[in-house]
């Protein structure tokens, strides 16, 4: 517990950089809100009565004190473009982001492992070059590119696929909210046939997604089972005659999962930020797209509510792969 | 065809599981039939169109759940498609209306009628509305003020069901402007119990509508969709066919487009050009192609500053703009062409074409006159927002330019700094469009020409001969009057062309063959009390 | 640099080796001819193109390949093929220039980290610690958009949001070495820290970095079509990878797919030859780290 705690006041100045970072940042994005909100028709006196309500007005670092006043108060103000409390659309849009980011997830590990295990036991050999050649191809799509294609190809030409509409089709009812993703939701409410409809507007974004994540599981499952395929260990197993498929399964596999799931979590929370684009495509109600939208209307607070959000997301997950390490190997104890 | 009968079943056993459908199912839940299922770019980002920073889509909010007292008239512009109509108008909220005979005040009668939350629809109501849009600010004031509704002492309740509005001048906009999606009348008694100790209810009525309008908001999800329900006690119409409305935020182009090809969507909006132009040549959907009334595409030149305070250079560029070029590749032919049309202008209505084409030979010898032969460098800047039609619009315009000497530098601006940009009034050369809700010549030079400078004079035209001929123009009773001055006006405006009229766009909507009822309002967003669903 | 005391290999066993590594591994053959291939469309540019990348023909818009236009011709009727071979130049450039930017500022930075410890240390780590906790597409996003869509925006923009992985892979590589043997042995013949780091320490990472380098200009190239296509890329006409996939998007759906599909794939296909040549080239400098 003291470690943890220990490891979180570490991350307190990151956050701190963040924080004034992003302000810094939001605050020189050029267009003058006040003016935008104003309206076309507006007269100065009413762009400078919007200036005045919006604290734009004030000096700097009086606008960055009521900033930091109100986050302690957990207020991340509110969107002006979406006209709602970032907080509340944040804690709505989350869900989506985070659903779609871990089915594309598992969907990269289900490919990416076997891909990597196979690569590393038969190294050098075609299986190996193609398995290097595919997912260094996966990760050299343009994410925007690969998705259009996708919906042009299995939506329109094929149909197999449904209408790219979001979370679900559009004469389908969202789930209670229980964990916000429509997948658990749905099969706690009994809803199959809403989750087979969620679980089919998942299937185009998440293969996207995923190729863009096959490459970094595939290359360390490789590179971690190779250094240990050549360890000890594995040579004596061999030696006393366990089968070839026991060993890589039950033995190398098992010692080589460490580095991986410290790449998980890196892969996990680029994908987070990076499937901003994705969400674009595919008019996912995720963060990503909330966070593009407000930037490029240069609304202030939803990017800030949104890049702290994904540094604290980031902080608490480094801590989490850390935790799980010293859960898996003893040795990591004795670390730092 | 598997994968439609399996979203059916979705679709069912999604209602079953909730409560909330459920109930619904009681009174007979609306049917596919009864429900539309529309596409659109970005939804309302507020359900108070008088509310400051409301975006275009809360138009139809406005249009939609609120009333206002009187509307105007539809007429019929082709098969199945009806827009307004000017000059005609027909009872809202008040079923009867006089202009008193000096002509200095209108009363107006109100039906029986009742706001969503039941509570009878009082003239205090109507006072209370107009009274919030003239004093609110921002775009809810100045689109008042253009119909010289601009004080709360205009506004009395006679009794129960008399209002009066005294005019502060003859204005023929005062009229029409009170059809528009602004002056809309509010639950007053509502919106003020629940406003907190906001006198103007400003936080409720963003969130929530207070009207007595033909639908009511169902739910409303910022960035992702509206859904709208029939108010079954609506008064001041005839009962919408339809009785639920999905609207979907569907932010790429190519998705929308999809949609209504395959026949997922009923009704898709704002789509490229390109894709209405093969949507309406394919013929599976309909595309109704209303040009949009005293609307232009066009190319402001900056007459304040160097070079084009020169007329000269005005004029050239106005010869060198590649027009026909510009509507087939970046319009694909989805407008009304604005060139080539005779010098003496015969006509009071907007936009009229303006008298250049396409003439280098015309353009070279205007800049030798003016700079020596010398050539300049300059700017334009366009909005990255309307980028798809304005980005092969300003590569052409670049490109012409070129051969006449002028070296075009393009500046494509997010969509956030556009309005900064057009404020600062700096920018040597503009691509953007503007339309005027109220349909007349002189209000569409009234914002765009006229010596007050407004954001919308793109151009800072001042020039004083014009201005007396706009404002006489506004405000004389006498029609002869009025279309000596217009036909003038637009003549010098012509000549001096500080704004290269390219084109009066289409306002396009691609929807099913089976929907019927389409109704082009001002404000351009989907009517639904009109609307049918035949399939 | 006459006396380097560093172990390094001579110079032709290098060679030897990666003729060797070539040999054995075809696929990085492959992506250096491919890589001299983009070279060459970089350099000779406008040269090579057929046609006018900038001159529109709207008699000729939207025409599907043909033996005239190999890769057909867009809204504008300007050639494709030319316009993607005009584009080599800009959106190597960009990349190069972002990663030479950052591999000197994290490099340095790193290396410096490495070397001395302490606050150094403390304060790129930090600063490294930060920019990763920013979700980095958002981050170049966001820059480009404060500073405005120019060319240098956006190379910095990329260059910033790369600078940890650099700073911490130069770190890491500087701690390694720090205690080797040839660094005591150059510190005992009297070199000072700044030549010591620059002269001994410098050029024993370099094969690391070079291959870092190579690994990140496929993910530069990425970022910058990324932010072409959400609207914060080059300024038009210009002719861009990224752009020219961002409006040929819109087309896709309408049956006109030369117009993304082509310059899509010569970006995907430069995207892959880095990463390829990367891999292929960590396998040269350091067999130990294939990965």
């Amino acid at each position: 517990m003291r470690q943890v705690l220990l490891r979180l006041a570490a991350a307190l100045p990151t956050l701190c950089g963040v924080v004034v970072v992003t302000f810094l940042l939001t605050r020189v994005l050029p267009g003058d809100t006040a003016t935008y909100f104003a309206g076309p028709t507006a007269s100065a006196e009413a762009i400078e009565q919007i200036r005045r309500e919006l604290g734009l007005d004030l000096p700097l670092p009086e606008q960055f004190w009521r900033y930091v006043v109100a986050l302690t108060k957990g207020d991340l103000g509110m969107s002006l473009t979406t006209g709602q409390p970032v907080r509340a659309e944040i804690a709505t849009r989350l869900p989506a982001s985070a659903e779609l980011t871990l089915c594309a997830l598992v969907l990269a590990i289900a490919i990416a492992m076997p891909l990597g295990v196979l690569a590393a036991v038969r190294q050098g050999s075609l299986i190996d070059h193609a398995c290097r050649v595919l997912t260094t191809a996966g990760v050299s799509l343009p994410v925007f590119f690969t998705g259009l294609l996708l919906v042009y190809v299995f939506y329109f030409v094929l149909g197999w696929m449904p209408a790219p509409l979001g979370r679900l089709d559009a004469f389908a009812t969202a789930p209670p909210q229980v964990s916000g993703f429509y997948l658990i939701d749905t099969l706690l409410a009994g809803d199959t046939g809403t989750f087979r409809a969620a679980a089919a507007q998942i299937v185009l974004p998440a293969t996207t997604l995923a190729l863009f994540a096959l490459a970094p599981i595939a290359r360390i499952t490789r590179a971690s089972m190779l250094a240990v395929l050549g360890s000890e260990f594995i040579r004596t197993a061999r030696a006393s005659g366990l089968s070839g498929p026991t060993v890589v399964i039950t033995y190398a596999l098992r010692n080589a999962l460490l580095p991986v799931v410290t790449v998980l979590g890196m892969v996990f929370s680029f994908l987070l930020g990076a499937n901003v684009l994705v969400e674009k495509v595919f008019a996912w109600p995720g963060i990503g797209s909330y966070a593009v939208e407000a930037l490029i209307a240069s609304d202030f607070a939803p990017v800030q509510g949104f890049v702290l959000t994904m540094a604290v997301l980031y902080v608490l997950l480094n801590l989490g792969i850390d935790l799980l390490n010293r859960a898996i190997d003893p040795r990591a104890r004795h670390g730092a | 065809m598997k994968r439609r009968s399996f979203l059916k079943t979705a679709a069912g056993a999604a209602a079953l599981a909730t409560p909330s459908v459920r109930r619904a199912e009681a009174q007979g839940a609306p049917t596919r039939n009864e429900t539309l299922l529309l596409v659109q770019e970005y939804g309302p980002n507020s359900l108070d169109m008088q509310g400051i920073g409301s975006a275009q889509p809360v138009n139809g909010v406005s249009l939609n759940c609120y009333d206002t007292l009187i509307r105007f008239k539809r007429k019929e512009f082709a098969e199945g498609i009806t827009v307004f109509d000017r000059d005609n108008y027909e009872p809202g909220l008040a079923e009867s209306w006089q202009v008193a005979s000096d002509g200095m005040s209108a009363t107006f009668k109100l039906r029986e009628a009742k706001f969503h939350s039941g509570r009878p629809v009082r003239a205090a109501d109507v006072k209370w509305s107009m009274d919030r849009a003239v004093t609110i600010g921002g775009f809810a004031t100045t689109q008042m003020a253009a119909g010289s509704l601009e004080k709360p002492e205009q506004f009395v309740a006679l009794d129960d069901r008399t209002f009066r509005i005294d005019y502060l001048r003859r204005d023929k906009l005062t009229i029409p402007n009170l059809c528009v999606t602004i002056p809309f009348v509010i639950d007053s008694e509502t919106a003020k119990a629940n406003a907190g100790g906001d006198p103007l209810a400003k936080d409720y009525l963003k969130n929530n509508v207070a009207g007595s309008g033909a639908f009511k908001v169902e739910s409303w999800k910022p960035g992702t969709e509206t859904i709208y329900i029939r108010n079954e006690e609506w008064a001041s119409g005839e009962r919408p066919k339809l009785r639920r409305i999905i609207a979907r935020d569907i932010p790429s182009p190519s998705t929308r487009r999809a949609l209504i090809e395959r026949g997922d969507a009923d009704i898709s909006y704002g789509l490229p050009p390109k894709d209405f132009k093969d949507l309406a040549d394919g013929g599976k959907v309909r595309v109704a192609a209303v040009p949009v009334p005293n609307a232009i595409w066009y190319v402001a030149l900056n007459s304040a500053l160097a070079p084009f305070k020169d007329v000269r250079l005005r004029q050239a560029v106005a010869w060198a703009i590649p027009y026909e070029k510009i509507m087939q590749a970046a319009l694909f032919g989805r407008g009304t062409p604005m060139w080539g049309g005779p010098q003496k202008i015969d006509t009071v209505g907007w936009p009229v074409p303006s008298h250049y084409s396409y003439n280098l030979e015309k353009a070279k010898a205007l800049v030798a006159a003016a700079t020596g032969g010398a050539g300049f460098s300059t700017s334009l800047v366009f909005d990255a927002g309307s980028a798809t039609i304005a980005e092969p619009m300003a590569v052409l315009v670049q490109e012409a330019l070129g051969a006449i000497g002028i070296k075009v530098e393009l500046n494509k601006v997010p969509g956030a700094n556009f309005r900064g940009e057009l404020n600062k009034k700096t920018a040597p050369m503009v691509i953007n469009r503007f339309g005027g809700w109220l349909d007349y010549a002189d209000y569409f030079f009234f914002w765009n020409y006229h010596g007050n400078n407004s954001i919308f004079n793109v151009a800072s035209y001042q020039d004083k001969e014009l201005d007396v001929l706009i404002d006489g123009a506004r405000f004389t009773q006498d029609p002869a009057e009025y279309a000596t001055k217009v036909k003038a006006m637009l003549e010098r405006g012509m000549d001096q062309i500080p704004m290269v009229p390219i084109c009066q766009p289409y306002h396009d909507v691609a929807m099913q063959k089976y929907i019927g009822g389409y109704h082009y309002a001002p404000p351009r967003e989907p009517d639904f009390r009109y609307l049918t669903k035949g399939a | 640099m006459s006396t380097t005391i560093a172990p390094a290999a001579p110079r032709d066993s290098i060679w030897a080796h990666a003729r060797y590594m070539l040999a054995g591994n075809p696929v990085t053959l492959f992506a250096l001819c491919l890589f001299l291939a983009y070279a060459l469309m970089a350099l000779l540019g406008p040269m090579i193109a057929p046609f006018d990348p900038m001159a529109s023909d709207t008699a000729r818009a939207l025409q599907a390949p043909t033996w005239r236009h190999w890769f057909g011709t867009d809204q504008l009727g300007r050639d494709i093929l030319s316009r993607v071979i005009v584009a080599t130049r800009v959106d190597l450039g960009i990349a190069l220039a972002s990663v030479v930017l950052v591999f000197a500022a994290g490099g340095l930075a790193g290396l410096a980290a490495g070397f001395f410890g302490g606050w150094v240390d403390a304060v790129v780590g930090r600063i490294a610690d930060t920019i990763m906790a920013f979700p980095l597409f958002v981050l170049a996003m966001g820059i480009v958009a404060a500073l405005g869509n120019t060319i240098p925006n956006i190379v910095l923009a990329t260059a910033i949001i790369n600078f940890p992985l650099y700073a911490r892979v130069a770190r890491a590589e500087t701690l390694t070495r720090r205690q080797a043997g040839f660094v005591d042995a150059a510190r005992l013949s009297g070199h000072r820290d700044g030549a010591l780091l620059l002269g001994q320490v410098l050029p024993n990472i370099m094969p690391i970095m070079v291959v870092q380098m190579s690994l990140t200009m496929g993910y530069a190239i990425l970022n910058a079509a990324g932010l072409s296509f959400i609207g914060l890329g080059v300024r038009p006409p210009t002719a861009e990878w990224g752009i020219m996939v961002a409006e040929g998007a819109s087309f896709i759906v309408s049956g006109e797919w030369w117009i993304a599909l082509f310059p899509g794939a010569t970006l995907m296909l430069a995207v892959f030859c880095f990463n390829l040549l990367g891999d292929g080239l960590r396998d040269i400098v350091d067999p130990r780290r294939r990965t």
